[in-house]
């Protein structure tokens, strides 16, 4: 069994929902990427979810897309980010992490040559925004051959027909896109979010994790209440950057992010505990 | 490659899962990709509409002023002494460039789906111009994004389209530029995907852009044909475009793909020169990537990234090239080429003094290839070019690089 089938399969047991924080690898700095993906860990993350930068994040809103700048600048590539997984591994052998990023870093690099690598550092599960079932089909052959989890989005206007095609492809947990937008974008409408969900949950016993939009622990604690997981990307981000550019250090600025991530968990938590 | 050059296989592609060979796709995000089903849908049902293409051909002939001329570049072409260069003059048309001719064809669609609300991206400004205009006469919200960088550069065009009414939207990210003007506009499509119309300026973007973009801006070709024949007696024997997106050029070659004499040149910004690394050239120096939807050649580094470009010209610094280029070229049936910033710049001046046409700056990387080629060839001899664009746009540009203060 993989480890996000693991992961997901304890959560249900346990009656919890996943908390999965999204960081860019190497935004701040690189050498505390790892560092920051053990604090997650343990103020609550389930999975953790690391964003490979790309020049070009045409999903990704402002707050992500200098994100994306700063660990540019820190030149980290995409080998870069498997090699912080394996560091990470060492440590750490249980928590899934899966990375999400863009298709051409991965061209770039081939392939079977990428699969095998995500492999040997232990990632367990690929977001590729730009790479659609239709266009998918080629590298989750490679990624199948080293049991990795291709985690396909379905967002607002994916069409009931196209959600059976997806689910019946999928693996590993399903991405709902709450908002049609960017990265921390909109306003998020939890009555239409259930409701896409009910649809997909109709087609697939996948766990359905929900992304884009959620903010704070109130809006998670919202979106966990209907759905098994919440991804929580940009106010992370957000708040990290605004304590760094106010002066902070980068330690500083992830101890901010670590806290809110702590009251993500719980106001997730204390939802289940209300409802259940 | 001489028993593939038939009408059925240029015909072939893209197929339909919008590729090219191995380039061309869909590579976009989920929210994206019912409304490029349902423009899929609604483009091939039209495609094939007698109403439509009498409607299409209507706005060409009588809006845009259709046929464009196709004229012989005497003194040029006395002075070179070797083959007879013929001008496609699509600079006459209405906004001054060939752009029109797509903005007409996919505000035709956006009228057809109800979309109110149109947005665009544009490096130099003439595809903004154009989707401005359109949408001025058909009543429709526009937004253009545009690079910071060819916000300043282009100020003339910024300017005409806002007096068209549109919201011309300055990008900062990135390199300020073209590509990022179209990160932008996808942001935007993704937003308000429900309401919204993106006119993508270029045979580039995901499956059906390529294809449709390049069916609209195929009457170049189709009228060239003719217009060669009736003038010359005779098909041309050599075609150049310049190419940054590529849809000038694939739109005067598409038409003649199977006409296996005549030879074809695409002319990429060679910026500083193609060994600097300073250019716009992917098909010249770049490799196979996906970015903005599609699988084509890219300017990238070792690990994917896409990499900042270089040209004179603003509509030519694009890092990739529309999908069906990348394809012409690895079949062999286009020549891909590239000229310098300098080498364009003196074009310019050249054509403006010899022959009263004022090209614009991407059309000069064209006119520099074809006089190098015209030299080696005999006045027997035709070779068309596609004078895609005019170069008022450009004067500021060019003043400031001759240290002129207007």
């Amino acid at each position: 069994m993989s480890r996000l089938s693991t992961c997901f399969e304890k959560i249900r047991t346990e009656g919890r929902k996943a908390v999965i924080p999204y960081v860019v690898a190497g935004d701040p700095a690189a050498a505390i990427t790892v560092p920051m993906m053990h604090r997650l860990v343990a103020a609550g993350a389930d999975v953790v979810e690391l964003g490979v930068p790309f020049s070009d994040p045409m999903s990704e809103g402002p707050v992500i897309q200098r994100g994306h700048e700063r660990a540019l600048e820190n030149h980290v590539s995409l080998a870069n980010v498997l090699e912080m997984v394996k560091v990470f591994r060492e440590d750490d052998a249980d928590t899934p992490v899966i990375i999400m990023g863009y298709a051409n870093p991965v061209e770039r690099m081939g392939y079977p040559v990428f699969a095998s690598a995500c492999a040997e550092a232990g990632v367990d599960g690929l977001i590729t925004v730009d790479l659609p079932p239709e266009e998918v089909g080629p590298l989750n052959q490679e990624l199948k051959k080293v049991s990795i989890d291709n985690i396909f989005l379905i967002s607002p206007t994916t069409p009931a027909e196209r959600i059976t095609t997806i689910t019946a492809n999928a693996s590993g947990f399903i991405y709902y896109v709450a908002v049609k937008g960017v990265t921390g974008a909109g306003h998020l409408d939890t009555a239409d979010v259930e409701k896409h969900l009910a649809a997909i949950r109709s087609k697939t016993t996948l766990p359905i994790c929900v992304g884009f939009g959620i903010k704070d622990a109130a809006s998670a604690a919202a979106v966990g209440a209907v759905a098994d997981g919440v991804v929580v990307g940009s106010a992370l981000i957000d708040t990290m950057a605004q304590r760094i550019e106010s002066g902070g250090t980068p330690e500083q600025g992830i101890d901010d992010a670590v806290s809110l991530l702590a009251s993500i968990r719980s106001g997730v938590t204390a939802s289940i505990g209300t409802t259940a | 490659m001489t028993d593939m050059i038939s009408p059925e296989f240029f015909a072939s592609v893209p197929d339909p899962q919008g590729r090219f060979g191995p380039y061309g796709g869909k590579f976009v995000a989920e929210t994206l990709m019912s409304a490029l089903a349902d423009l899929e849908a609604l483009y091939r049902e039209l495609a094939v509409d007698p109403g439509f293409q009498r409607e299409f051909d209507s706005d060409l002939a009588h809006y845009v002023g259709r046929p464009s001329p196709l004229y012989e570049a005497s003194r040029m072409s006395d002075a070179i002494g070797g083959a007879r260069i013929f001008l496609k003059r699509e600079d006459l048309n209405h906004t001054g460039a060939h752009k029109v001719n797509n903005t007409i064809g996919q505000a035709l669609l956006a009228k057809h789906m109800g979309k109110k609300r149109v947005i665009a991206e544009t490096g130099a400004g003439q595809h903004g111009v154009a989707s401005a205009t359109v949408a001025a006469r058909l009543g429709l919200d526009c937004h253009v994004f545009m690079g910071a960088e060819d916000v300043q550069r282009q100020s003339l065009n910024v300017y005409r389209m806002k007096l068209l009414g549109a919201e011309v939207i300055p990008v900062t990210s990135g390199s300020k530029t073209l590509k990022d003007a179209m990160n932008e506009a996808l942001r935007d499509w993704v937003t308000y995907v429900d309401n919204t119309f993106y006119i993508i300026g270029t045979v580039a973007g995901p499956h059906p852009y390529p294809m449709l973009v390049r069916d609209f801006q195929s009457v170049i070709g189709r009228e060239a044909r003719r217009q060669s024949l009736a003038m010359t007696g005779k098909l041309p024997d050599a075609l150049v475009a310049c190419v940054g997106g590529g849809s000038n050029a694939i739109g005067l070659f598409h038409p003649f793909l199977a006409d296996e004499s005549v030879a074809m040149f695409g002319v990429e910004a060679g910026g500083l020169g193609v060994e600097t690394g300073q250019h716009a050239a992917p098909l010249s120096a770049g490799q196979p990537g996906v970015l903005h939807g599609n699988r084509t050649y890219l300017m990238q580094d070792q690990n994917g990234q896409i990499i900042d470009t270089h040209s004179v010209s603003a509509g030519l610094d694009y890092p990739g090239v529309g999908p069906e280029h990348s394809w012409l070229k690895d079949i062999g049936r286009v020549n891909y080429v590239a000229a310098n910033d300098d080498e364009a710049l003196a074009a310019f001046h050249r054509w403006t003094r010899t022959e009263g046409i004022m090209p614009a700056l991407e059309t000069a990387h064209a006119l520099v290839h074809a006089e190098k080629l015209a030299a080696e060839m005999t006045p027997e001899q035709h070779i068309i070019v596609n004078l895609s664009g005019r170069g008022d746009k450009d004067i500021l540009t060019v003043a400031s690089i001759d240290g002129i203060e207007l």
